[in-house]
């Protein structure tokens, strides 16, 4: 499987190798380099939920949340992975704690010297529903670890697809140095679902996929300066994001900093008038 | 959710622990780990109840193939009993390559 990404075999086959079709584990294993990928508290540490069995609902032995340790492109690296297909990729007491450790673990390497880089792949609906407070406590403490371990080393956030990025965790992701995202890709505060339970139907169509993607699908937060990079499904085109994305280090002001721009951006928009995707582009290139 | 062990006797060795798998829609993970003693024990959980029949005749089929002396975990989230049986063949296929 490893083998399929080295370059020797890309050239061989130099057909798009999809990122989106792979699990977490795979999609960690398939960026960094080969040889070099190690997990640290893997499915046979069965590090799992204590409180969805409680409820009735099946576990998974890493509880969605793969940290593996190597080398992205030469690069010492932290990647971790979060398994949108188990439980929506929703953010646990267990699966967020090693997120935000795996991230202070990074923070404490670079305080001693040593170099590394921190990758996350957002695949995630947010919160845990079923572990509520602990998971909203635990994705707190997400975004203070990346908080600290910025300010030494670009935190990068992939947000490749079909689950998207969502709930706390889209304010995780918007707190990442660096975001790359596909088409495929949707990345927003509350889902579809939420919105139209909320606002109604008539507001906003959950049903409606082309609607979802021109809100808040991967190209258009490109084109709205929440995304960095726009990137195809692509292993190869996802490692080179990776890697321009190192090469720019430690942004001189992070995006959540920018808050004159992003006020001007919403001072610009009436509330009166029904927005569409053109109009928030339009809008976003003035501000 | 239902949970339930199964044993059976077994003979051969295996090299070493694989895992396959995610608890999603109509997937599973399996955890198969060798085992000095000269039985196979799994441990089942899943999502849908009742089934036990059916995950009894599934694991039959594969212990009466494959005499592993090996303890398997498998978390289960409403997979077909062809999706289990492709699972348990490609963890085996796992931990001896």
């Amino acid at each position: 499987m490893n083998s399929a990404t080295s370059p020797q075999v890309l050239a061989l086959h130099p057909f798009r190798r999809s990122f989106i079709e792979l699990n977490a584990r795979e999609r960690a294993r398939s960026l960094m380099d080969e040889g070099t990928f190690e997990e640290l508290l893997g499915p046979f540490d069965r590090i799992k939920s204590p409180w969805l069995p409680a409820q009735g609902v099946v576990p998974q032995s890493d509880d969605g949340v793969v940290v593996a340790r190597g080398a992205v492109d030469g690069c010492r690296t932290v990647v971790i992975a979060i398994e949108g297909m188990f439980q929506g990729g929703s953010i646990g007491e267990v699966s967020g704690t090693k997120i935000a450790c795996a991230l202070d673990l990074a923070c404490e390497d670079n305080e001693a010297g040593q170099r590394t880089y921190a990758v996350l792949l957002l695949e995630t609906g947010g919160v845990r529903l079923q572990e509520a407070n602990l998971g909203l406590a635990v994705i707190a403490e997400i975004q203070s670890s990346i908080i600290a371990l910025r300010r030494h080393t670009p935190v990068v956030g992939v947000i490749a697809g079909m689950v998207g990025c969502f709930g706390g965790m889209a304010i995780s992701a918007a707190l990442c140095s660096h975001l790359i995202a596909t088409r495929e890709a949707r990345l927003g505060l509350n889902g579809p679902e939420v919105i139209e339970q909320e606002a109604g139907v008539e507001e906003f169509d959950s049903t409606d996929r082309r609607l979802i993607w021109s809100a808040t699908g991967g190209r258009q937060r490109f084109e709205t300066g929440f995304v960095d990079q726009l990137v195809k499904d692509d292993v190869a085109a996802i490692r080179a994001a990776l890697r321009i994305a190192f090469q720019q280090g430690v942004p001189a002001k992070n995006r959540s900093a920018e808050i004159d721009k992003y006020l001007a951006f919403l001072a610009g928009i009436d509330p009166t008038a029904q927005l569409d995707a053109s109009a928030v582009r339009n809008l976003w290139e003035r501000a | 959710m239902e949970t339930m062990n199964f044993e059976y006797p077994a003979t051969n060795a295996v090299a070493h622990r694989a895992h396959v798998g995610v608890v999603g829609s109509g997937d599973l993970e399996v955890l198969l780990e060798p085992s000095p003693h000269d039985f196979a024990s799994v441990q089942v959980c899943t999502s849908v109840d009742g089934y036990g029949t059916i995950w009894k005749a599934v694991l039959d089929r594969f212990f009466a193939k494959h005499s592993i002396k090996s303890t398997i975990e498998i978390n289960d989230f409403g997979a077909t009993p062809g999706m289990v049986a492709l699972r348990l063949e490609q963890a085996l296929e796992q931990s001896t390559t």
